[in-house]
């Protein structure tokens, strides 16, 4: 196991940043820390790295460990390590990289501010600048500046200067986040074959779901300064722990209605679905959760339950066609259909349908992970 | 910028435009460049050979050593302060840090000559300091001491205000990169900050040398205005004005007028540079 924080809390002031986090990451992962802002998950990053501390743990908790609060890497105690002790490779949103240096001075930084005890030779230096730059595909960039780079190949000689320092634990703060969505997913890409050949343990901050979902090997879904879930993209995404969880991960539709014996029973719409996945048995208010792409649209009342809406929007641009639909409570609800089907359909704007979700997410109330 | 040239040429009728390039330009004519040329006429009318006299006179010998020695004294002491100021205010969060920074800019707000008062009433013979001084054999008001002191105040702010906006903008990223890359603080300073901020450093120099040379007020109230002793070039210039030798206050008024047009011309330099690293900051 790689990193190990155990029961970390930070507080500024009146804010909680992050209230008693447990999480391990094991060596070779790369796990993405998912959240909207303020959820702390790039405070969690920054306390890993020892660029922020955490809270001195509360003894009086009943079972209170002498190590709660502390942060681990490969079973050692960090918390008196400085940044630089802890052999961190930091990437910054914002590159962070030395404007009136060159590509190779950047990268090659790291080992030459070392003691001359345990700094590399001049050649090595340059042998293993010059390695760093291919694998960024940056080859004959070295003598260029940042300025005289695009933001792609910023992120890239930032990413190569943190692998310089050969780090146990490389740490991206949102490392994409600056640039286009075109250039981030191809460096989405390349990110993710790059962690295939080095198996450096990684971890990610983002709060873009999709980024997290498709690069990580784990995602650890954050909000208000706990963690929500942790899983697979996979897990997270189809098995979703919380409202949140499946709040945050894609759209959503939510339905309000009641819950009674595994049935939900009429709210403000009238439908009566079956298929319903009931975390719980209590029977009080609840909302049910249905994906847009969990739903069949048909034009005849085919299903007893199926709910009576108009066509509002149909948008045709992407894989499935995203069809916006307003009941006749002013509900507006969002159904995801392959296009083939939509035009099997041949829906019009204003035409009369019929909606029932195939598949549907209750969170009772009393449900907690 | 070329746009909004465009845009005023075409809004305003040539007669408006003229006017104002006109009075501009008369206005600094007569008021800055005429004046400026008359001290250089009037220094040497009198021929080199008076010039030259004047300058190497004992007195004015010795205005133009008090002058270096009270720049000599306080830039550096300034920049150091400008420094630490700058660093603790845009890298460390404290409680009273924005009354530190408006603190900063008392010795712009308040009159030179107060700030001359204020160290008499400390440092004076009759202030709260001065008997202790005296019994020391230390002698602060109207000796040079107080003068290199008066100097200080009055340029305190300069490094410190050109610094605190620049350090602020630029944030702490780099700096934290090269710590995690295992840079000590020493190294980062040299060479990540240090480069970052090294024109607005020398333009901030450059100003608060300009004033510490130039400087009148304050020093005349800490200084005796002793001939030879306590007179700094601004106030020898006065004391040779004051006896009528023209042709002397203004060659040493020429020194200080080059001076200035020194400082304005290396300010447009450095302006430009700082220009130029902030188009490379929008950019990265």
């Amino acid at each position: 196991m790689s990193v190990e924080v155990r029961s970390v809390s930070k507080t500024y002031g009146n804010f909680t940043a992050l209230r008693d986090i447990h999480l391990k990451i094991e060596t070779g992962e790369l796990v993405a820390l998912l959240g909207p802002s303020g959820s702390g998950k790039t405070t969690l990053l920054r306390i890993i790295a020892g660029m922020d501390t955490p809270d001195a743990p509360s003894t009086a908790t009943a079972n209170a460990d002498e190590t709660d609060g502390s942060i681990r890497f490969f079973g050692e105690d960090v918390a008196k390590m400085s940044v630089g002790q802890r052999r961190v490779g930091f990437v910054f949103q914002h590159y962070a990289l030395f404007k009136h240096m060159t590509v190779f001075d950047n990268i090659a930084f790291g080992l030459r501010v070392r003691p001359r005890s345990s700094r590399p030779s001049k050649s090595e230096i340059t042998d293993r600048v010059h390695r760093l730059l291919k694998l960024i595909q940056l080859e004959g960039f070295g003598q260029r500046f940042p300025m005289q780079l695009s933001g792609g190949q910023r992120q890239r000689v930032a990413l190569a200067r943190a692998l310089a320092i050969e780090p146990r634990i490389l740490l991206l703060d949102e490392p994409f986040g600056a640039l286009d969505a075109k250039v981030r997913q191809s460096l989405r890409e390349w990110l993710r074959r790059l962690h295939e050949e080095m198996h450096t343990t990684t971890v990610l901050v983002t709060h873009d779901q999709e980024e997290a979902l498709e690069v990580a090997d784990r995602v650890v879904v954050m909000n208000q300064a706990k963690i929500e879930q942790v899983g697979s993209p996979a897990e997270v995404f189809h098995h979703p722990a919380s409202e949140f969880v499946i709040d945050f991960l894609g759209n959503v539709n939510v339905f309000h209605g009641r819950i009674a014996g595994g049935n939900f029973q009429p709210g403000p719409l009238s439908t009566n679905s079956s298929q319903l996945q009931s975390a719980g048995t209590s029977s009080s208010a609840n909302k049910i959760y249905v994906r847009p792409h969990e739903m069949k649209i048909a034009r005849m009342k085919e299903d007893a339950d199926a709910i009576e809406a108009t066509v509002e929007r149909i948008n045709r641009a992407g894989v499935n066609a995203k069809i916006h639909l307003q009941t006749k409570q002013n509900d507006q609800v969002r159904v995801d259909l392959p296009l083939d089907q939509l035009d099997a359909l041949a829906l019009e704007i204003g035409e009369r349908v019929y909606f029932k979700p195939i598949q549907a997410r209750v969170f009772a109330p009393d449900y907690t992970i | 910028m070329a746009s909004h040239k465009l845009k005023a040429d075409s809004v305003d009728p040539w007669w408006v435009r003229w006017l104002l390039i006109g009075a501009t330009v008369g206005f600094m004519v007569f008021l800055l460049v005429l004046p400026l040329g008359v001290i250089f006429w009037e220094a040497i009318r009198k021929g080199w050979g008076v010039y030259v006299i004047a300058l190497t006179d004992r007195s004015a010998r010795n205005a133009i050593m008090l002058s270096l020695i009270a720049a000599g004294i306080s830039v550096p002491l300034n920049f150091l302060f400008g420094l630490a100021a700058a660093w603790a205010t845009t890298k460390y969060s404290f409680p009273g840090k924005s009354l530190l920074i408006s603190m900063i800019d008392l010795p712009f707000a308040i009159s030179p000559i107060i700030a001359g008062l204020m160290y008499v009433l400390v440092f004076g013979l009759q202030g709260w300091l001065g008997a202790t001084l005296a019994s020391w054999g230390i002698q602060v008001i109207f000796a040079v001491p107080g003068v290199v002191l008066a100097t200080i105040f009055v340029t305190f702010p300069f490094v410190a205000r050109e610094l605190i906006p620049l350090m602020q903008e630029q944030g702490s990223e780099e700096e934290w990169a090269a710590i995690s890359l295992g840079a000590s603080g020493w190294q980062t300073f040299l060479k990540v900050t240090l480069p970052n901020i090294k024109w607005a450093i020398l333009y901030g120099v450059l100003l608060c040398n300009a004033r510490a040379m130039g400087e009148f007020g304050a020093v005349s109230v800490v200084s005796s205005n002793i001939r030879g002793r306590t007179n700094t070039i601004p106030l020898q210039i006065d004391a040779l004005y004051n006896d009528y030798k023209t042709a002397a206050a203004f060659a040493l008024a020429s020194i200080l007028a080059t001076l200035g047009v020194i400082t304005l011309i290396a300010k447009t330099l450095l302006e430009q540079k700082l220009e130029q690293q902030n188009v490379q900051e929008e950019s990265t």
